[in-house]
């Protein structure tokens, strides 16, 4: 077998990152290639390289494509030789046919004007080679994800592609729609189509891949052959995880008191897809001066089950009970359950955490204004105070309280969304990826910040996507997967390797 | 860890008068090209723009508009627009018109009629836009016709009027001298004492009340307008309120419905500026995810915008009946055009979250004397429509190469 791809010491920094650091990447002429790693290893980046999403010169490093010196400015110079990038997120139009949304941007025309004849014959030979059984003229929003992931390779068919990247193609669907989708592309394999695939599914790496590439921290750490029969579940975890834990963490006492939070037989179904069940009956608690880490990969549900007790911010037909200090509480809006004793700290500041145009000092108190107010009247004295007051203790780093949030940095913005919720003097805290995208100092500052609020006897959940980072805080972490929590484990009993086995073995 | 440094911006570094001047160039701009906007028709009318009558006039053809504005201001803030305040005008002038000329009603049963009548058609607009979500563009230019089709059917395309003298002095009537003395005082033949008093206290009032928020802020460090800018601005807007009261005192004395205008104004302003309401209106159109997030009924204070709307129309509206002493069918044609213009040239952002009650009056303002103006120099309304589209034009695309600049 010859290479169709060799990826030649790519390295590709933003600012301040290195996302790659020299990785090498070689794929064989008819392969299904997996690419495994943890969220942020830098699997998604170097795709974006290899498609032209990052053009030559913004990276260092040579990509081979079919035995020449391949250099993309753009997507459609790849698509050209056939690399066809399906990502995660599905690029279809919900509201256009299938038919249309196969030819999109390459319509069967001449002088602008469709033949909606051949468009239709054509859609239909590509339907029936990804063994999809739908009318051409079928509204893409009518048909569910899986079918509609077909729909992106019938698409990528249609461009004649030669090499075909998956980017957690099965995240969204059902076991019966992966296992179909798994034997396409084995199908597609027969027919000499290669295929990168992202998946943190090992079961499935294992069962379909040829080779497997770990890359960890924007380096690609081993590669493993299915011929050799090296690719073990152990292994990959292994390689994934197997970084040093360096002292990143600030000393904490743990001691933990009463059970502040309990969360008993909690379901939410899709706010759109009523049938489609996003949490499945999660029983967990929170005690009083404890940080509770929930592990899982993008798009476990964490984030949907701390929105739905968070006042049913997500999901419909919501069912469970949440109980505050023993007592059953009403947490159906999000005053009743800000009222209850709960916070939710964003892990999309911009969007749902802050009024970016707005003052520090307004963030702050838009929480809990009638904590700085008479019978609706704000006296913005008391809440220049109450502002200062944080800006100082959790050392937000602004002359003022009078700038707009929308010029801080990611480090402070945050610090400003944990003084709005600190100001409402919540029992517990949901932190959903606190220290995303901020630097590795505010990182430092926000740790020290949680773990002053445990010691006043808060209890804190928190959300994260970075293993170390829970290890390195958490007194107990559960651990979730497709939304279920499929496991719990100690400070004491929890590792990396341990994590992750229950996330991909569950 | 490490100290960093103390993150700087062009807000934190207000201490240059030019800095401060850059980041407040609005506020004055807009104050500034009023004034210019006024001296430049004093002159090419000889005159007659600041005449007793002419000031005058200028209140009673603006004080509709201006009403609407206070409103619209909190409906483009909440990040919606209402294109049916000019129909909801017509309707509730016919409305009142058949209570008080057909019906022989009391005005003091039709006002408070019409007034909750303008909360009802207020509350049927907001509640599809806030609870069901549909967009406020199509429910209110739904509202347009239906209101516009309304009134015609209430005065079967006739006009009705002439309405009691009680009502007409609802826009046309004015405030009788309640301090004689100060006539004989200056021994003047033609002065409204009480008006150039009023005028005085409010501009002293405004002085004072300046100073104060001055010191406070000093207290608490925030950015302090540079001196002389404070000298300058209270000189120029307590000498602007003097001299208008004086002028208007010369005349018949203070329009009632200046009173009615000034104190809604003052409301508004005291309920967007120093209420939770208004912040969270200002939250809820800024981020309405990130409001709903922090506890904000964000569905429940659009629907309010709408009600307070809807009322203040229908005040407008009767205020426009009376001033016309008829109810036509046509009233309020395209009121709703010169409302939103006004609140945009006031320096409203289209996307909420943004905009200042005070803004939105001088914005009135700067509409009112362009169409007086041109109205006196004999500029047919051709070219009004035109320069004044310009003018909208230009004061957005201002905002918006402000904003750019600073980002």
């Amino acid at each position: 077998m010859t290479p169709l791809l060799e990826m030649r010491s790519i390295t590709k920094t933003f600012p301040g990152v290195k996302a790659l650091n020299a990785v090498n990447l070689t794929v064989m002429e008819g392969e299904i290639h997996a690419l495994v790693g943890e969220n942020g290893a830098g699997k998604s980046t170097l795709m974006k390289v290899l498609s032209g999403v990052y053009p030559t010169g913004s990276y260092d490093g040579e990509i081979h494509y079919d035995g020449q010196l391949a250099e993309f400015s753009g997507i459609t110079q790849s698509e050209d030789v056939g690399i066809i990038i399906i990502h995660q997120e599905l690029a279809l139009v919900p509201l256009l046919s299938i038919a249309e949304n196969l030819f999109i941007g390459n319509e069967c025309a001449r002088h602008g004007i469709v033949d909606w004849h051949e468009t239709f014959q054509r859609t239909e030979a590509l339907l029936k080679k990804v063994g999809l059984s739908e009318a051409p003229g079928t509204l893409v929003d009518r048909i569910g994800v899986g079918k509609q992931q077909l729909v992106e390779i019938a698409k990528a068919l249609s461009k004649d592609v030669r090499l075909l990247i998956l980017d957690e193609p099965t995240s969204a669907l059902s076991e019966k729609d992966s296992q179909a989708l798994l034997d396409l592309l084995l199908e597609l394999k027969a027919q000499g189509v290669t295929s990168i695939i992202i998946s943190h599914k090992l079961n499935e790496v294992r069962s379909i891949a040829d080779r497997v590439t770990v890359i960890r921290d924007g380096a690609a750490i081993s590669t493993l052959d299915a011929d050799s029969d090296e690719i073990t579940e152990d292994r990959i975890i292994r390689d994934m995880v197997g970084r040093d834990m360096a002292q990143r963490f600030p000393e904490r006492v743990s001691n933990p008191g009463d059970v502040l939070m309990e969360v008993r037989d909690w379901n939410v179904w899709h706010p759109q897809h009523s049938e489609r069940q996003v949490i499945h009956s999660a029983n967990l608690n929170v005690r009083a001066g404890e940080v509770v880490g929930i592990a899982g990969l993008m798009g476990a549900g964490r984030t949907e089950l701390a929105m739905s007790l968070f006042g049913r911010s997500y999901g419909r037909k919501i069912s469970g009970e949440v109980q505050i200090d023993g007592r059953a509480v009403d947490v159906s809006t999000v005053n009743r359950a800000i009222d209850a004793g709960i916070a939710y700290v964003t892990e999309d500041r911009k969007h749902l955490g802050l009024v970016l145009d707005e003052s520090i000092q307004r963030n702050i108190t838009l929480a809990n204004l009638p904590e700085v107010s008479s019978y609706g009247v704000i006296s913005e004295a008391e809440e220049i105070q109450v502002a200062e007051g944080y800006r100082k203790a959790i050392n937000i780093r602004t002359p003022g309280v009078f700038q707009k949030v929308v010029n801080l940095s990611g480090g402070n913005q945050q610090k400003v969304v944990l003084s709005k919720w600190l100001f409402a003097d919540p029992k517990v805290l949901i932190l959903d990826e606190p220290t995303r995208g901020i630097d590795v100092g505010a990182k430092y500052e926000i740790y020290g910040i949680i773990n002053k609020l445990v010691a006043d006897g808060r209890g804190v959940l928190m959300i994260s996507s970075e293993l170390p980072e829970l290890l390195g805080m958490c007194d107990r972490i559960y651990v979730m997967n497709e939304g279920v929590l499929v496991g719990e484990l100690t400070a004491a009993e929890a590792s990396q390797e341990r994590i992750m086995s229950f996330i991909v073995r569950s | 860890m490490a100290a960093d440094p103390v993150e700087t911006s062009s807000d934190a570094q207000g201490n240059s008068v030019g800095q401060y001047l850059a980041n407040h160039l609005r506020d004055y701009g807009m104050v500034l090209a009023l004034i210019a906007i006024m001296a430049f028709f004093q002159v090419m009318t000889d005159g007659t723009m600041l005449r007793p009558v002419n000031i005058t006039n200028l209140f009673l053809q603006n004080s509709y508009i201006i009403i609407m504005a206070l409103g619209m201001l909190l409906v483009i803030v909440a990040g919606h627009i209402d294109l049916s305040v000019g129909s909801v005008v017509g309707f509730v002038g016919a409305l009142a018109a058949v209570m008080m000329v057909s019906w022989d009603w009391s005005i003091y049963l039709t006002i408070p009629c019409c007034l909750a009548v303008g909360i009802l058609i207020g509350a049927a607009q907001g509640y599809w836009i806030a609870y069901w979500r549909i967009p406020s563009f199509i429910v209110t230019l739904a509202g347009m016709l239906v209101f516009r089709g309304a009134s015609l059917w209430l005065l079967e395309g006739q006009s009705i009027g002439p309405f009691p003298r009680q009502f007409q002095a609802l826009s046309t009537g004015f405030i009788p001298d309640l301090l004689p003395f100060v006539k004989t005082l200056f021994s003047v033949d033609r002065l409204n004492g009480f008006g150039l008093v009023t005028g005085i206290v409010i501009a002293g009032l405004i002085v004072w009340m300046g100073l104060r928020g001055r010191a406070r802020n000093k207290a608490y460090g925030m950015v302090a307008e540079p001196l002389s800018f404070f000298v300058a601005r209270n000189l120029i807007v307590a000498g602007a309120i003097i001299f208008v009261s004086y002028k208007l005192s010369t005349f018949r004395g203070l329009p009632n419905v200046l009173i009615t205008m000034g104190v809604l104004t003052i409301i508004y302003a005291f309920l967007t500026e120093s209420t939770t309401l208004g912040r969270r209106i200002y939250a809820l159109g800024g981020n309405e995810k990130a409001a709903k997030l922090s506890g904000i009924p964000t569905e429940r204070l659009t629907f309010l915008t709408f009600v307070n709307m809807g009322m203040l129309a229908a005040l407008a509206g009767l205020v426009f009946a009376a001033r016309l002493n008829t109810a036509t069918p046509k009233a309020g044609v395209s009121f709703e055009l010169d409302v939103i213009a006004a609140v945009f040239i006031g320096g409203a952002s289209m996307s909420g979250g943004v905009g200042k009650i005070v803004g939105a009056v001088v914005g009135a303002f700067i509409m009112g004397v362009m169409n007086n103006g041109m109205s006196i120099m004999g500029i047919g309304i051709d070219y009004q429509q035109v320069i004044k589209g310009l003018v909208l034009l230009a004061a957005v695309i201002f905002d918006v190469y402000n904003k750019n600049k600073q980002s």
